[in-house]
């Protein structure tokens, strides 16, 4: 990105405004719309979903429950009901083949939040914010299991802001806005992409639950990358674009590995080379298709 | 950063990241831990919706997703929020504000995916959700010898679990009170009498069974629930008592007292107790 310049104005300029966020939109359309459709019961009474993330049943028929919940459940000694293994059991599939955390992508209402923090850091040009390691989440992660185990309650849904807050949008919000401020502070000022990309346990779960997943963004037209920085400047998980994009010489393929990726297509969005665009992950065409390349913490 | 630059990363660093990180996270847990703790002990006046397992074990089952609320048609039930008492996302209802209506089809029950509400429960007047306690003997106007028997006729198990127990009004002499008596085998905790309760603050409250229940000690039996089960005394019967009463006295341990065998002494009182009443009246 060149100075004075935000990132995607290249692309804006190329493709046009609309080609240039289509992804963006999207997301923002299915963020929304899932919102939407649970808010539709309570506001006007129209049930076509009941519940929340956690356990939901949709027209009566659908049911879809929060692995992260079930297993925490399990560790801390509940016996779930059939119907809520059935529920996880699709969420798990559906997510194994899409990617884990297009979850935070596509679905959490908290990610909305998040980009609207990091855009503001963005444009405040903060450089140098909190450090904390990417890892924390996975720390985190192992903290909430071991916390339902030890407690013999979901201990980490006494705070947990993600779930807190989905629950306060649609039963009806009360303190949870409050939530909702702390964590667009913290992202803005505190660290970029703090909550998300460093913190949020319910993300890493999703992205172990994605490591094998089939949906995949490629750098598929590598070649045509005329380092503009973009991509880097708008990805939620920057470290995860380098050894796809950058990888030719080291042999890796053209395809983003990392399960970390949130396949949100904003790197396809803002690239006015169109560099990238959503693959699948049988389609790692390079001389050395099997050589995966660990991921790189900037 | 290329990859051979990552390896260069010194183990000392390394070391002293993860141990950071570890640090942070413990502490972290530390304090969700001891918030899990407190805020396991539901405060009183918090009942948990019909077939909610016991509190610890129904903290481990409820995953916070709302549906029982959602199915509930009353909107008795609703989610705990972020610092409240009651642990975040989980159901529970206030009985002075909205009762159970105990529902015969349980939905809330139905639709809970986890268990955490007993699926097992299916008539509702199994349920016991708490146990309603008249825990103001002072205010409660039955207790005035005024009639008012309102938690009593609101009761959905109406006879069974409220009764009204006729009791001599000692301050008027000649009225009865109509006390409510509440029977822990019937009542499921709904909470209906507590909301109809006519005082200001409720004289009949709903409270969490662990709260509301005494507890005899293992040791005691009861002699004649006892006798009742075994179909006679378990002990030897007691040797007849000698008595050494005067001529014409005997002493009935079974119940009648003592007896005089001889004539009655003239009595005070006249025959019929009517009569000793007026003479007291005449003497006013």
């Amino acid at each position: 990105m060149r100075a004075g310049q935000y990132a995607g104005h290249d692309a804006v300029v190329s493709k046009g405004w609309w080609a240039a966020h289509k992804w963006l939109l999207l997301r923002r359309v299915s963020q929304l719309g899932i919102l939407g459709l649970f808010l539709l019961g309570p506001w006007f009474g129209v049930w076509i979903v009941e519940g929340s993330l956690a356990s939901s049943l949709t027209l009566e028929w659908l049911p879809l429950t929060d692995p992260y919940l079930l297993l925490q459940m399990l560790l801390s000694g509940g016996r779930p009901m059939q119907v809520a293994w059935i529920g996880a059991a699709i969420v798990v599939v559906f997510y194994l083949l899409v990617g884990g955390r297009a979850y935070c992508a596509w679905v959490c209402p908290v990610n909305i939040i998040t980009d609207a923090a990091a855009w503001l850091n963005r444009r405040l040009g903060f450089k140098s914010t909190a450090n904390f390691s990417r890892s924390t989440r996975y720390w985190i992660l192992a903290l909430t299991l071991l916390l339902a185990l030890l407690t013999g309650s979901l201990a980490w849904e006494l705070v947990n802001p993600v779930s807190s807050v989905y629950r306060a949008l649609v039963f009806g919000i009360g303190s949870a806005w409050l939530l909702l401020v702390a964590l667009f502070l913290f992202d803005a000022f505190v660290s970029r992409r703090g909550w998300c990309g460093h913190l949020c346990p319910v993300g890493a779960f999703y992205s172990l639950l994605g490591k094998a997943s089939v949906v995949r963004i490629s750098a598929v037209a590598r070649a045509r990358c005329n380092d503009c920085m973009d991509c880097f400047e708008v990805c939620p998980e920057p470290q995860v674009i380098r050894p796809a994009l950058k990888g030719e010489a080291s042999g890796a393929g053209p395809l983003i590995l990392s399960p970390n990726c949130t396949n949100c297509g904003r790197c396809i969005d803002v690239c006015s080379k169109d560099v990238f665009r959503i693959d699948t992950r049988f389609n790692n065409s390079t001389n050395n298709q099997f050589l995966h390349k660990t991921e790189v913490a900037p | 950063m290329a990859g051979s630059e990552v390896k260069a990363v010194s183990r000392r660093r390394f070391l002293g990241e993860v141990t950071r990180t570890a640090c942070g996270v413990a502490l972290l847990g530390l304090g969700v831990g001891l918030y899990a703790r407190s805020a396991a002990s539901l405060p009183a006046e918090a009942i948990r919706p019909p077939g909610a397992l016991d509190e610890e074990k129904f903290l481990g089952a409820c995953i916070r997703c709302g549906l029982c609320v959602r199915d509930c048609p009353f909107d008795t039930l609703r989610l705990a929020e972020l610092g409240e008492q009651v642990a975040n996302g989980s159901p529970y209802f206030i009985a002075r504000e909205i009762p159970c209506e105990m529902c015969p089809d349980i939905p809330c029950v139905k639709a809970c995916p986890t268990g955490a509400l007993d699926h097992e429960l299916t008539n509702i007047d199994d349920a016991r959700m708490g146990l309603a306690v008249v825990v103001d003997q002072e205010n409660c106007i039955a207790f005035q010898g005024l009639r008012c028997e309102v938690c009593f006729n609101i009761c959905p198990v109406r006879g069974k679990a409220i009764t009204l127990e006729l009791r001599h009004n000692l301050r008027s002499g000649k009225h009865a009170l109509f006390i409510p008596e509440v029977h822990a085998d019937a009542c499921t905790g709904c909470g209906k009498c507590e909301k109809a309760c006519i005082l200001e603050e409720a004289a009949i409250k709903v409270l969490p069974l662990h709260l509301a229940r005494g507890k005899l000690g293992k040791h005691y039996r009861l002699g004649w629930e006892e006798k009742r089960q075994a179909g006679g005394s378990l002990v030897a019967p007691d040797r007849e008592h000698q008595y050494n009463l005067p001529e014409g006295m005997r002493y009935d341990y079974e119940g009648r007292g003592l007896i005089i065998d001889e004539a009655a002494p003239a009595s005070p009182y006249a025959d019929d107790p009517l009569e000793t009443l007026k003479r007291g009246q005449e003497g006013l």
